[in-house]
């Protein structure tokens, strides 16, 4: 087994034990959303693994980041009591979605395929300079539409966020 | 060389585990963050498949790693917009439980 593998089963463990940790724990939110950072940083890892440079910059930048921040910044905010989401009821409601999430798992696994290995890249792959040029060229109209996006997020965020809207 | 059966295994496993959260969890700012663990787990997927067919020397196709950075935008817009909703709702309600937001439920 390469180092390469070595780290991808590393990153993959950490990934999936964090997510499990974000999602089983009912205590504490701050401690969920700091899973959320490591599973953020080890799909980075992942990313890095697999020749995508630029996109695991961008995502520790702007989910182990900004995103994250912004969730622990609204946790502390609205001070939460950890007793407040005590499990209990609607065990029924739990069991289902627990069985939903696993058969889909099953699901997915079931129909995959054997893929291939894959090819050696070429030079320059998943660098900022051949993205860069894939999205101002071939993707601008995408660029455009992402900044519409985001201009409205942040307008509407704001409104919804206001004390009183007068 | 990382098989990449194992990454989009990966990313299935954690697209069911962000399942699981947003069905099970009644805490509304635990639910998002198990949206933004699916739209991760997709994008794995995108750079999983974007890594298998890359293009050739001088022809990169690096549609998939753009495709990620717009879910990526995507999902720091969805954020902002969920967490205000998050805020307002406690504003009104005193809670973030989802259960209190079932005016809308048949």
């Amino acid at each position: 087994m390469s180092a390469q593998q070595v780290l991808f089963y590393l990153f993959a463990a950490f990934a999936v034990v964090s997510a499990l940790g974000m999602v089983l724990n009912v205590r504490n939110t701050v401690a969920a959303a700091l899973s959320l950072v490591v599973t953020m940083v080890a799909l980075a890892g992942i990313y890095v693994l697999l020749e995508a440079h630029l996109v695991a910059a961008i995502q520790v930048m702007v989910y182990g980041g900004a995103i994250v921040v912004l969730f622990l910044f609204v946790v502390m905010l609205l001070n939460l009591r950890s007793d407040a989401f005590a499990p209990g009821r609607a065990r029924l409601q739990k069991l289902a979605g627990a069985l939903l999430g696993i058969a889909l798992l099953a699901q997915i696994v079931r129909s995959s395929v054997a893929l291939p290995a894959a090819p050696p890249v070429p030079p320059g792959f998943g660098g900022y300079r051949q993205l860069g040029i894939a999205l101002y060229t071939d993707y601008v109209l995408l660029v455009e539409i992402a900044s519409l996006l985001l201009t409205a997020a942040i307008v509407g965020a704001l409104i919804l966020a206001k004390r009183k809207i007068d | 060389m990382i098989p990449l059966d194992h990454v989009i295994l990966l990313s299935a496993i954690l697209f069911g585990i962000g399942v699981v959260g947003v069905v099970t969890r009644r805490n509304l700012i635990v639910v998002l963050m198990s949206i933004e663990l699916m739209l991760n787990a997709v994008n794995l997927a995108f750079i999983g498949f974007n890594r298998l067919w890359p293009g050739q020397p001088g022809q990169n196709a690096l549609d998939g790693q753009v495709f990620v950075l717009m879910v990526i935008t995507v999902a720091a817009a969805e954020v902002a917009v969920g967490l205000g909703i998050v805020i307002s709702m406690f504003r009104n309600r005193d809670s973030v439980d989802i259960e209190e937001v079932s005016l809308l439920k048949w």
